[in-house]
């Protein structure tokens, strides 16, 4: 996998043209789809103003996943009903990285409307995993995952809103980071599930996340559930945990879990133990609801976000008018997929007179023990760890077909959207030949412990200098 | 008061009229819309030049609460006797409509910003109470605009998205209405209120909406949609009270249902039954949290002008005039402010009378406001008449030209020789016509008193209308 440090290396040694050149070549030779839009023109545009350009991401070419608006470069959040959709404006990360000088070299492959855990779901076809290609490289951000473990670019933006972008950085071995709700700016991110969503920075090692998250947090006046206050989180960067306390739950150890993972998770928590952290176990008994209730909410919040999605103004058009009413229905008929028609519907159903107290007020009454949960667990321990996902990558096809069972594999990291903590997944280990995901998550607006502890692991561990051998 | 009303009154008695009000106010005084920074003073624009990704509802966009907004709205909200609560909270309603770009609109549901107040009007058997059950605050949605003027008869519709987003104050009373008299009452009072806020410029086009929800005899009740003007809803439900009373009489029932008023040929039309009301799935809307009003409405309250009930009061204790001129003086704050501006200059009563008897009269009969005559020529010109400078008559010309032709009431009185004749040019012109009409005197002698009528007009004549027609009546009796 490609570093920032790296990168800039290689711009020293050339230029920013030919660095990106180069990375667009690995993107339009690439076998993984990692990409819905590559924007040649603008990036290359773009790259040829950057000379002299100070920022901390000046000239590093990064991927963004296609549900976060870029003013002039196509956005379909991987629908059908968003082809051709060109954003008239940028969302708040993408201002902030053009003024850091990152370079935007496309819109990168996702589950639609990030609907989904394995990246199968785009209309655009399925991401495959660059460590196995048989097998997904998760959802729903994971064309953001597959293209920085692929070594197509060293930074990818993805959107967290039940574990999308934690998921598919532990199936590609990659860093992933979903923050604490209201660090980084919504506005731009195409609403899925807008209680539960942030956009999360992706990179190959836990120094470069934090780089790009450093970049992309902080406030903005157009999301009102944006945090005031600035940070420099490349202080946490600090090889050091001793006095730490982690918080092992064991209802994230549960049943289903790979026993290589669970091995793994282990292994990381003890060698922490030997570099000066303690370990306990701590209970967290209300996580076998945390399921029901995020499908619940993401599904009823979504049929309202994706209400505006009819066709007229933007996106897909039909061939004959009819009335409006028809017109609609057509058009949301042929331009969403199976998996966002099924949540449409069963969100739309949560919130009828007469079923919104059994569902959906039950689900935000869940949330709130979810949340206290946290709380408590996190009272006397400064960071929990835990799988981010039960089991490796699967293969393609192989979950698909029962969303049911596919819902289950996102059990270890929906608590964490529900309860608005930061949460990050680093590799910790390998099963044969796939990576493991190991997931260190936070008290709200602590994201600083976090990255400490990860930089720690990742600092005394070797997994994150391993990458799949591309062709 | 108008002939039909009158008749209609023990009618409606006997049918028990209820009626509900729900009020779309639009807080067109704010600089910008209520969850964005576009402006909105749209009126005169182009369509679809006063948007951005927030009101257009463009995939990512993101509200954000004005917060100003919110200060009108408990402004409002205090204003009507309303409780403000701690916090207030917004909702989404689901629906699909072509003028709503994101399919759904942001609006309040169990946590208005303002709830159980009350105003006082003038009703059908004196003063009486009509509840407010809530105020809430939501966005308006774009403007459809038919191609050909009407929704059966266009080909195709555009939708100006200007007025998308603008803040919206919907203020709904209890059926506390009896009449459709009342209810326009109750509208006039509501819109001289929100006048004397400062939150609302009434004059403009869609600036107060109304729907009216009518049963009579406590049955099923009719909604009549988008009522414009205040006279409308007068007429629309004079007409659904006939209209549901015929059909009861006839043995029929009235349903359920909502209808839309045809300001042209006056008559409602049923636009669509209950039964397939919509499920508007009400839910929070999570991008914008709970506002914690609660601290805010002390210091608001405290900002409230004085009102025009309070004003009333005072103006008939300080300057003696009567409740109906009082009335009438502070319906509207600019009329009231100009005469106070008058009244402490001249005489307060004869202000009164000049003022809101002629006036505003005159005003009225030109469709025109108050600014259009200022403050120092009314006290000029009650000046001329409070000092016998001119007649009564002659006053009222004065305004009607000023108001018609410019110039200031010395200037009038000069060019158009108003100025009272002397009593030597009044007495010479009474002797000389008792002279030249020995008919008519002869008349008046033998009992005939209309004939002196005849002779003041003559003199009125000689002194082009300067002479006092009293006086001259008085000299004239005297003389013969």
């Amino acid at each position: 996998m490609i570093t920032v440090a790296q990168t800039l290396e290689a711009i020293r040694n050339s230029s920013v043209e030919d660095v990106l050149n180069q990375c667009i070549d690995r993107i339009e030779s690439g076998t993984f789809n990692t990409f819905i839009t590559v924007a040649k023109e603008s990036a290359l545009e773009a790259a040829g103003k950057m000379e002299g350009h100070t920022g901390p991401l000046a000239g590093i070419p990064i991927a963004i996943k296609d549900n976060i608006s870029t003013r002039g470069i196509q956005t379909t959040c991987a629908s059908k009903i968003l082809g051709g959709y060109v954003p008239p404006y940028d969302a708040h990360v993408i201002e902030r990285l053009k003024a850091a000088g990152a370079i935007i070299v496309g819109k990168a492959n996702m589950d639609e409307f990030a609907m989904g855990t394995s990246t199968e779901s785009s209309h655009y076809g399925p991401t495959l995993n660059p460590w196995d290609p048989e097998r997904v490289p998760g959802g729903s951000s994971g064309g953001s995952a597959a293209t920085v473990a692929a070594s197509e670019v060293p930074l990818s933006l993805g959107s967290d809103t039940g574990g999308s972008v934690r998921c598919p950085a532990s199936f590609c071995g990659v860093v992933g980071l979903k923050p604490t709700y209201g660090v980084i700016s919504r506005y731009g991110l195409i609403s899925y599930a807008n209680s539960l969503e942030q956009i999360g920075p992706i990179a190959s090692n836990v120094e470069d996340m934090t780089l790009l998250f450093n970049v992309i947090a902080g406030h903005d006046a157009r999301d009102s559930t944006s945090v005031a206050g600035e940070k420099d989180y490349t202080k946490a960067l600090v090889d050091d945990v001793k006095g730490l306390t982690i918080g092992v739950p064991e209802e994230y150890f549960g049943e289903g879990i790979d026993p290589a993972v669970e091995k793994s998770v282990w292994d990381g928590v003890h060698r922490l133990e030997e570099l000066g952290a303690s370990w306990k176990e701590v209970k967290m008994a209300h996580t076998k609801y945390a399921l029901a209730a995020y499908y619940v909410i993401a599904m009823s919040e979504a049929s309202s976000n994706l209400a505006r999605f009819d066709g007229m103004r933007y996106g897909l058009r039909l061939e004959k008018d009819h009335d409006w009413h028809t017109t609609y229905s057509e058009i949301r008929a042929q331009g969403f997929g199976e998996e966002v028609k099924r949540r449409i519907l069963l969100g739309t159903y949560a919130l009828s007179a007469g079923y919104m107290d059994k569902y959906y007020l039950k689900a935000l009454k869940v949330r709130t023990l979810i949340r206290q949960d946290f709380e408590q667990a996190l009272k006397d321990t400064d960071v929990l760890i835990a799988p981010t996902m039960p089991t490796p990558a699967f293969k393609l096809g192989e979950k698909i077909s029962d969303p049911l069972t596919l819902y289950m594999a996102d059990v270890n990291t929906v608590p964490i959207n529900l309860a608005g903590v930061p949460s990050v997944s680093l590799p910790c280990g390998f099963s044969n030949g796939l990576p493991i995901g190991l997931q260190v998550m936070g008290r709200h607006f602590d994201e600083a412990t976090i990255i400490r502890t990860a930089y720690t692991f990742e600092q005394n561990t070797d997994f994150h200098t391993r990458s799949p051998e591309v062709a | 008061m108008r002939e039909g009303s009158l008749k209609l009154r023990p009618y409606l008695d006997d049918v028990g009229v209820m009626i509900g009000l729900e009020i779309h106010v639009q807080l067109n005084k704010l600089n910008t819309k209520i969850f964005c920074g576009c402006p909105l003073d749209y009126h005169d624009d182009e369509p679809n030049t006063h948007t951005c990704p927030v009101c257009l509802g463009l995939p990512g966009s993101l509200p954000v609460i004005n917060r100003k907004s919110v200060e009108y709205s408990i402004k409002v909200g205090l204003a009507l006797n309303c409780t403000i609560e701690e916090h207030t909270q917004f909702y989404r309603k689901n629906y699909y409509y072509p003028d709503l770009p994101k399919g759904f609109q942001i609006t309040q549901y169990d946590y208005p910003i303002a709830s159980n107040g009350y105003i006082n009007i003038e009703g059908e058997d004196g003063e009486v109470r009509i509840r407010i059950n809530r105020a809430h605050m939501e966005e308006d949605p774009g403007r459809l605009v038919h191609e050909g003027g009407s929704i059966e008869r266009s080909k195709y519709t555009f939708i100006d998205y200007n007025r998308s987003g603008v803040a919206l104050l919907e203020i709904v009373t209890e059926p506390d209405l009896r009449s459709p008299k009342e209810a326009r009452r109750f509208l006039d009072k509501l819109r001289n209120i929100l006048g004397y806020l400062d939150v609302v410029d009434t004059t403009l086009e869609g600036s107060m909406r109304v729907d009216a929800n009518i049963s009579l005899a406590g049955g099923s009740r009719s909604e009549v949609k988008n009522i414009s003007s205040h006279k409308g809803a007068e007429r629309a439900l004079l007409f659904e009270i006939i209209r549901q009373k015929n059909l009861l009489r006839r043995g029929g029932k009235v349903v359920q249902e909502t209808r839309h008023f045809d300001e042209a040929r006056g008559v409602t039309v049923s636009l669509r039954t209950k039964e397939e009301a919509h499920d508007y799935r009400y839910f929070p809307e999570a991008d914008l949290g709970p506002i914690r009003v609660a601290d805010w409405a002390p210091g608001i309250q405290e900002t409230l002008p004085e009102l025009p009930d309070a004003r009333r009061m005072r103006f008939v204790s300080n300057y003696s005039i009567t409740d109906d001129h009082a009335r009438s003086l502070t319906s509207e704050k600019q009329v009231a402010d100009f005469y106070e501006q008058v009244a402490a200059e001249v005489d307060s009563k004869l202000a009164a009378v000049w003022i809101a008897d002629v006036l505003k009269g005159e005003l009225n009969y030109r469709d025109i406001g108050i600014d259009a005559f200022s403050s120092e020529y009314m006290v000029a010109l009650v000046k001329l008449v409070a000092g016998d400078k001119i007649s009564e008559q002659s006053g009222v010309e004065v305004i009607r030209t000023i108001l018609d032709e410019g110039g200031n009431p010395d200037e009038v009185v000069a060019a158009k020789g108003l100025l009272k004749a002397g009593g030597d040019i009044v007495t010479t012109a009474v002797v000389e016509v008792i002279e030249e009409n020995p008919q008519a005197v002869e008349d008046y002698r033998s009992g005939k008193p209309e004939a002196v009528n005849f002779l003041t007009g003559q003199v009125m004549k000689k002194t082009r209308g300067r002479a006092d027609a009293k006086e001259v009546r008085e000299m004239i009796i005297q003389r013969i």
